[in-house]
């Protein structure tokens, strides 16, 4: 309960540096005590992730302001959260596989982030030596049950897609469990930002999940510059802006179009790959770049080329009427609503307990979206509504992203009707260069969390949470009673990062 | 979906012209040494058809966004007997992207190793090339050279799809040249 939350943490000191949640730093009992309020229920789990001596999460009691907690660790270990939060147990896995700080009492002691290939433990703590064990040597969930037989799916796929593995359990063509086994990607991001400069830091963050570089980006600026009090521009929070909603309706065309063709109807997935395309192109012309990659920085952004405004909006006449027709075939399609149609459910149960952003979230009632519950950079009064839909199916989620692209082209039009003139830079701080800063964006998947400390100009630690962590997860749950066949469909209608989740 | 088909009757196509092969921006040294690994068995035996495995040996999946578009209608890859394979041992050609994480590195060379001979590599992006943002991490064990041998080499963060078009004509067209002498 939420109001168990505000009274653990009335009074508490705040750690002055944190900007612009506050931080508290708690002791066990208190850890224990947000662990358990956050079992009860109404307050979200926002990340949870390590640090040389401790641990922090991030909490939101929802309706309220979020907050960060601080533990420090004892004896390399701390009071597991997962034990009353399930959400919790995959981030305390990576925590001990990378940093060695254990959780006491976790109902899971396997390895997560660490497949025993490194030649050591704990990367980003003590760095012991450690003997490199078989890759395939993990320990799965075990089944039981007559005329069961288990399918090993991965780490490479049929498809050009992202590595990991998969485990169904079938009986016949019925999925009765899906494990997922992930970490496959893992290239130690945490660890190469310790200690990078600002510049180079922001070019491995953009590389977090190539899909939601602008959103990544855009985060990592943000956290920087509310540890460092600046404020960018009016025209560069626009563009920021503009970029971001290019990026949102790119990935959402692609998803449209591969979910349409996995289930064999490639009219969808020709057009949305022609408009993924154009929209790309129009990004290219404007700002230089496809993805639009290392574009946004901390104190602002990298101008737009001539024209752009112009440019993008010419794509987009083009696109929309298009869209429209295909949109209106997507609903006249009696076999693909037929594969598409209580394929896949999801619970409003489970997206409530796992704080589910993104289209994972909204299609199965989850009314939360970052750019309005947590408004930031151009988004307070924007003019946007937020699609929210209760089915929970695969063809909720792609209806949940159909009304996104109708939303974020209207901003869009808005934004680009009058960009503001002026610089797109402001100058960081050239002295007393350190600070905490913590910012959440919503990338095209959903909201992205970024954690930054920075010490005399440099990045002490960064921590950048996926919204995959608390999506993955209910992929597991979504195929449950479904046939192995209408897999793709789910996978592609969730669309989970490999990359931004292994880090 | 009438209008659909009224419209197909009448528009343009949307595909782009071929474009050259990409002669200085590429590796004249790795051609060169790729052209004289090719016999003219090679062209008997595939013709001017190549099929491709792609792997993401710990990409940020930007380069498989852009390996995606070749599919797309405007660079329609398969015109030029490119296509791609949901196996290894269906291809000719792996394509591989990223930094080669340790997590990845024994897949990756399960995953050569059941690519029939003879088989070509290609690195596609900065990663795969040279490391990228991600060189000295505890995690990545470096170049994709490091691990598999590797014949041509496609840069870019990420290289854009009619990059990517212009080193695989170019891939074919020097083992045709080769292959024709």
């Amino acid at each position: 309960m939420s109001e168990r939350l505000q009274a653990l943490l009335a009074n508490r000191p705040q750690v002055a540096a944190h900007k612009p949640w506050p931080r508290y730093e708690l002791d066990d009992a208190g850890w224990s005590a947000a662990g358990q309020a956050l079992g009860e229920g109404g307050v979200d789990l926002l990340g949870l992730w390590g640090d040389k001596d401790e641990v922090h999460m991030a909490l939101r009691a929802v309706g309220q302001p979020p907050c960060v907690v601080s533990l420090r660790v004892r004896n390399e270990s701390f009071p597991s959260i997962g034990r009353y939060h399930l959400p919790a147990i995959r981030l305390e896995r990576a925590i001990r596989d990378l940093h060695g700080h254990a959780p006491i009492s976790t109902p899971d002691r396997r390895p997560w982030l660490d497949h025993g290939a490194w030649g050591m433990r704990a990367p980003l703590g003590t760095r012991p030596p450690a003997a490199r064990r078989d890759p395939a040597a993990y320990e799965f969930l075990p089944v039981h049950g007559e005329g069961l037989h288990q399918i090993p799916v991965g780490p490479v796929h049929a498809g050009i897609i992202e590595p990991g593995h998969f485990r169904f359990t079938a009986n016949g063509e019925t999925v009765v469990r899906l494990e997922e086994r992930l970490g496959y990607v893992h290239k130690g991001i945490d660890g190469l930002t310790a200690g990078a400069d600002l510049e180079p830091a922001a070019k491995v963050v953009a590389r977090i999940s190539g899909d939601s570089t602008v959103a990544y980006s855009f985060a990592f600026a943000r956290a920087v510059e509310e540890a460092l009090g600046v404020t960018p521009p009016p025209r560069a929070q626009i563009l920021r802006g503009v970029m971001a909603e290019l990026e949102r309706i790119a990935n959402h065309f692609g998803d449209i179009g591969a979910i349409c063709n996995d289930a064999s109807f490639a009219l969808a997935h020709a057009y949305c790959g022609i408009f993924r395309e154009r929209v790309l192109q129009a990004a290219d012309r404007t700002f230089g770049h496809r993805l639009m990659m290392d574009r946004i920085v901390p104190g602002g952004t990298e101008d737009m080329a001539p024209g752009g405004a112009r440019s993008i909006v010419q794509t987009l006449d083009e696109i929309e009427p298009q869209f429209a027709e295909i949109v209106r075939l997507y609903d006249d399609t009696p076999s693909l609503q037929d594969r598409t149609c209580t394929t896949g459910i999801v619970g409003n149960d489970l997206v409530t307990l796992w704080a589910t952003g993104g289209h994972v979230g909204r299609a199965s009632g989850r009314d939360f979206d970052s750019r309005r519950n947590l408004p930031y950079g151009p988004y307070p009064g924007a003019a946007f509504d937020v699609p929210v839909l209760t089915a929970g199916d695969v063809d909720a989620r792609v209806w949940v992203r159909i009304r996104e692209i109708e939303q974020s082209i209207k901003l869009l039009r808005t934004w680009l009707a009058d960009v503001p003139a002026g610089s797109t830079r402001q100058p960081l701080p050239t002295t007393d260069i350190s600070g905490e800063g913590v910012a959440m964006v919503e990338a095209f998947r959903g909201d992205v969390l970024m954690w930054v400390r920075i010490t005399d100009g440099r990045i002490a630690r960064c921590h950048a949470r996926d919204p995959s962590w608390f999506q993955w997860p209910l992929l597991e749950a979504a195929i449950e009673n479904n046939i192995v066949a209408d897999f793709p469909l789910c996978n592609k209608s969730f669309n989970c990062s490999y990359s931004g989740h292994d880090l | 979906m009438r209008t659909l088909l009224l419209r197909s009757l009448f528009a343009r196509p949307v595909t782009i012209g071929a474009p050259l092969p990409d002669k200085p921006s590429l590796e004249d040294s790795v051609l060169a040494e790729l052209g004289r690994a090719l016999e003219v068995k090679a062209k008997r035996l595939y013709g001017r058809s190549i099929t491709i495995r792609e792997v993401d040996a710990g990409s940020c999946n930007g380069c498989e966004l852009e390996i995606h578009a070749l599919n797309n209608a405007v660079y329609d890859v398969e015109r030029f007997g490119i296509k791609f394979a949901a196996s290894p041992r269906h291809a000719d050609v792996l394509l591989v992207t990223g930094p080669v994480t340790h997590n990845m590195k024994t897949a990756l060379e399960r995953t050569y190793a059941a690519t029939p001979e003879p088989k070509w590599v290609v690195a596609v992006g900065d990663c795969a090339a040279g490391c990228g943002v991600f060189a000295n991490s505890y995690a990545t064990v470096g170049e994709l050279a490091k691990v598999v041998p590797v014949d041509l080499v496609i840069k870019g963060c990420p290289p854009r799809p009619i990059d990517l078009l212009k080193g695989l004509i170019t891939l074919m067209d020097r083992t045709t040249a080769k292959a024709e002498i």
